[in-house]
């Protein structure tokens, strides 16, 4: 076991934790955030990614040694039901999403993408999640929520 | 217990376990399980109390209890709707209690899209009957006569004078009804107060409406608690560990081998099934990673692969057959006709995919046993648990909570009994997550199809003989058949599964007509290629089948696609409109079968337009696919989907629009690239990577033309759109390049085998 400093959403955290655990488990069970989804623990679906320094990150292969003291984003980071932020503002308005279990990568990932790009194409938009999986295929409604969250912020 | 289980009970002692039933909607040629306790799937309230389906709190909100789950379709939030209408209060007043066995009548398991078209007349019929209770009582305490009463947001007031009124809160808030009303049948067949008169659908304004989603702004902020987020106090996480081949049991374990993993609390072994159980969840999936396990020598192998799967198909001898429509005299047609047609189509075996595996907890504690999971049939899954631990049904108390999108793969919840099982042997809560090669290795999937349709044409075009004979395997896990662990620590299931067949799947009328399906039988013991209802099951494969057979046959004759479907459809008026509204819609150019060469941009890309129509339940949906093939290297681009959709009277036209892309897209994915592999040891696509769906830059537009009937009652959205895709692909591509696809999925190595191979 070892402690290891998180700052998570703005906030500083400590842990006690196995060093090799992966970023997920500590965000899901140590400190209680559930943005973040286990999906296939192997780096594929997206379902949980979170942002580290401005970047997207899949948390399920990520030891939580590698995230100490790096500026971590994740969904609950964003917005509440009671003051969501524009891009959920944007899912909820386009009604995109099925399940949802998938749409932490979505919004996440798509933030990366507006932070760097405000007025994506809609391909650029389709290149820039086309590593976050989505079952339900909630896709186009996606799509419609990134275009709707960068219209609304121009 | 109901008294329509003891009959069953009783009937499955007289007939040694085969229980044979009939009925229009799914011929059954069925099981239940025999060796341990025959499953009851019985329980829940008594549908006759209003209490048992709603509550008013003192703050006016209505509390509607149902076990009919939100798959993540949007059904909890339409069912919210039609109470809302009903009741004549707001739908923010609305909270929608789901799936708790000690809170709700047992409506059924959720599957086969019958939550609208089921659910939805008795939520409606007893809020109508809940509202004529308040009327009455109002009437009594504002001195007026009922008929001079009317409702407006909940508030009951005289007509014409609107300062004396009472609210449904000070009439009944926070107290109990105590009303009973009439209620027969049970299940998907209960009725409740048939004889209430609901309200007249023209009168409607929240029925119809697009109601935001309840449940989708706490999903897009983290703040919803699905089963994999469900937390309590001293719960530890438990991991399975399942055999690396079919069917092997374990034949030694080594403790010893995850003595240097700290956290972990035990290994629990009871029959076949093995988990452990740690402090922490990365402690439970290191432990069940080094857990060395001797297995035995597998007793049973799957056939070599897919090809060979469909060898076994074709040459194994069914343990039932079953003729679901027969008119006329298909021989002697056949015999008769001027051109003749026959094919055989594959359809194979696929994955429901969930993007989060099962997960479920469950807290065992002596007699009494509470768990969590996004089962699609809480009562079912409660009973399961109970037999499996020994305990009266009635012990324990299952609470929904939902899962990721499933597709039918959660009618069979098998993490739940695991849970139980570790829960037991550990004494305290246990959560249970399965990982992806668990998930992918184990879920129940869609078995294969093997389909020969013959067919004839006279001398003037017209389809005068039609014979569809398929062949595919029961399901193993269906209904209340055993689950894994379940069979693991030894209850058997019927000896040769659940079979649903017998139909063709298509809307037409043919003078000789003859639809059969061939059951064979299928490995019953625990395996990774276990069986089971995969969305809309079978109907995309007999979609395929049926309407490029229809198109090859249009072709033939030189009768536009279109034209030539409008023949066989009969005064089926409906199916006739979806099929004009989506070939409008589209653009469809009436043609003698193909275009013109159809060209798409000019090198190597054609592109081409097919057409597919199919019925699930009483909804009918026609769907038109624009594709683009590649012809130097054979991939399939659907570059559009057009859908025409009746599925009666709409609830929620944005719920259903966001259903019926879901449907197109995923079917375009299991149309164009999902395909299980496997040897004769195990499944191969254990992970994303080795079994693709569909991603971002493949996802087609989605057209979509709604027709709405007010007249009629609603019916199912939940798969109706998921049938044809494949279908309309399929004669698309027939269309741009002029040769037949009759294997699914159809990848490019496929179609650049089909294109080379010059097939018609």
């Amino acid at each position: 076991m070892a402690r290891v400093s998180l700052r998570v959403n703005g906030t500083s955290r400590v842990v006690d934790t196995d060093p090799t655990t992966p970023l997920l488990y500590v965000l899901r069970n140590d400190l209680r955030l559930q943005g973040p989804k286990f999906g296939c623990g192997l780096g594929q679906c997206g379902a949980c990614t979170v942002i580290m320094d401005g970047k997207t990150v899949r948390s399920c292969s990520l030891p939580v040694a590698s995230a100490g003291n790096r500026a971590i984003t994740t969904l609950e980071g964003l917005g509440t039901v009671a003051r969501p932020h524009p891009l959920q503002r944007a899912f909820i308005a386009e009604q995109a999403a099925q399940c949802g279990m998938c749409m932490n990568g979505m919004i996440l990932t798509a933030k990366v993408l507006l932070d760097s790009n405000p007025n994506p194409t809609s391909g650029q938009i389709k290149d820039a999640l086309d590593g976050n999986l989505c079952r339900c295929a909630s896709h186009l409604r996606v799509i419609r929520a990134i275009q709707r969250a960068a219209r609304e912020r121009a | 217990m109901a008294p329509h289980s003891i009959s069953r009970r009783e009937l499955l002692k007289a007939t040694g376990g085969l229980l044979v039933s009939f009925n229009l909607f799914e011929p059954v040629l069925g099981l239940l399980a025999q060796g341990g306790t025959p499953l009851s799937n019985a329980g829940g309230l008594s549908p006759d109390q209003l209490d048992s389906w709603l509550t008013i709190a003192q703050d006016g909100t209505v509390s509607v209890f149902t076990s009919k789950v939100d798959l993540g379709t949007g059904t909890g939030t339409a069912l919210g709707q039609i109470v809302a209408e009903e009741l004549d209060v707001p739908i923010s007043k609305i909270s929608m209690v789901i799936g708790d066995t000690t809170r709700s009548v047992d409506q059924g398991r959720t599957s086969a899209s019958r939550t609208l078209e089921r659910a939805g007349p008795q939520m409606r019929q007893a809020a109508a009957a809940a509202r004529q209770e308040l009327v009455k009582r109002a009437s009594a305490r504002l001195g007026a006569p009922a008929g001079q009463l009317t409702v407006a947001n909940g508030v009951v007031s005289v007509a014409g004078n609107s300062a004396k009124n009472i609210s449904y809160a000070a009439l009944v808030g926070g107290k109990r009804f105590d009303t009973t009303v009439a209620a027969s049948g049970e299940q998907w067949d209960l009725k409740v107060a048939p004889e209430v008169k609901p309200k007249d659908p023209k009168d409607y304004t929240i029925v119809g409406t697009s109601v935001p989603r309840f449940d989708l702004p706490p999903k897009l902020t983290g703040e919803f608690t699905y089963a994999q987020e469900v937390r309590v106090p001293g719960m530890l996480h438990g991991r399975v560990v399942r055999p690396p081949v079919v069917n092997s049991k374990p034949a030694s374990v080594d403790e010893a081998s995850i003595r240097d993993i700290p956290g972990v609390v035990k290994v629990v072994q009871q029959g076949s099934f093995v988990g452990v159980v740690a402090r922490t969840e990365w402690a439970a999936i290191r432990a069940a990673r080094a857990l060395k396990v001797t297995w035995s020598a597998p007793p049973g192998q799957f056939p070599a692969g897919p090809d060979a799967m469909y060898a076994y198909l074709q040459n194994t001898k069914p343990f039932a057959e079953r003729v679901g429509a027969e008119n006329g005299n298909v021989s002697a047609a056949l015999a008769q006709a001027v051109k003749t047609f026959e094919a055989t189509y594959r359809w194979p075996f696929q994955m429901h995919a969930m993007i989060g595996p099962s997960c479920a907890v469950a807290d065992v504690r002596g007699d009494k046993a509470t768990v969590w999971s996004g089962s699609q049939a809480p009562f079912i899954t409660r009973n399961g648990i109970a037999r499996l631990l020994g305990i009266r049904e009635e012990n324990v108390h299952f609470i929904y909570r939902e899962g990721s999108g499933c597709f039918g793969r959660l009618e069979p919840d098998d993490a739940p009994e695991d849970a139980a099982l570790m829960s037991r042997a550990v004494g305290r809560p246990v959560r249970v997550q399965w990982m992806r090669e668990d998930e992918h290795g184990w879920e129940p999937k869609g078995p294969p199809q093997l389909i020969t349709i013959r067919s004839g044409l006279d001398g003037q075009g017209k389809v005068t003989a039609w014979e569809y004979a398929e062949r595919t395997l029961s399901w193993t896990d269906a209904r209340l058949s055993p689950m894994l662990a379940s069979r693991q620590t030894g209850i058997r299931p019927d000896e040769n599964g659940f079979f649903i067949g017998g139909t063709d799947g298509t809307p037409y009328t043919f003078d000789n007509r003859k639809a059969m399906a061939a059951a064979i039988p299928w490995m019953m013991n625990p395996n990774p290629l276990r069986t089971g209802n995969l969305r809309a099951p079978f109907a995309p494969g007999r979609c395929f089948a049926s309407e490029s057979q229809m198109d090859e046959m249009a072709a033939a004759a030189g009768i536009d696609p279109v034209q030539f479907r409008l023949r066989y459809l009969g005064d089926n008026t409906r199916a006739a409109e979806v099929l004009r509204a989506a070939a409008d819609k589209a653009g469809w150019q009436a043609r003698p079968s193909r275009a013109s060469g159809g060209n798409g941009g000019g090198g190597n890309i054609v592109t081409g337009q097919g057409v597919a129509i199919s019925g699930l339940a009483g909804t009918v949906v026609a769907q038109v696919a624009d594709v683009a093939v590649d012809t130097s290297n054979g991939t399939v681009t659907v570059r559009k989907v057009t859908v025409a959709h009746d599925c009666g009277i709409i609830v929620n036209p944005d719920g259903l629009t966001n259903q019926i892309e879901g449907n197109v897209i995923q079917s375009v994915s299991r149309a164009l690239m999902e395909e299980v592999d496997f040897d004769s040891a195990g499944v191969k696509n254990l992970d994303w990577n080795s079994y693709p769906i569909i991603r971002f830059r493949d996802v087609p537009d989605v057209d979509i033309v709604l027709i709405n009937r007010r007249e009629m009652p609603p019916m199912g959205g939940g798969e109706a759109s998921s049938i044809a895709t494949g279908a309309a692909i399929a004669n698309a591509v027939f269309d741009a390049v002029r040769v037949r696809l009759r294997q699914a999925p159809f990848t490019p190595e496929r179609v650049l085998r089909v294109l080379r191979a010059g097939t018609v």
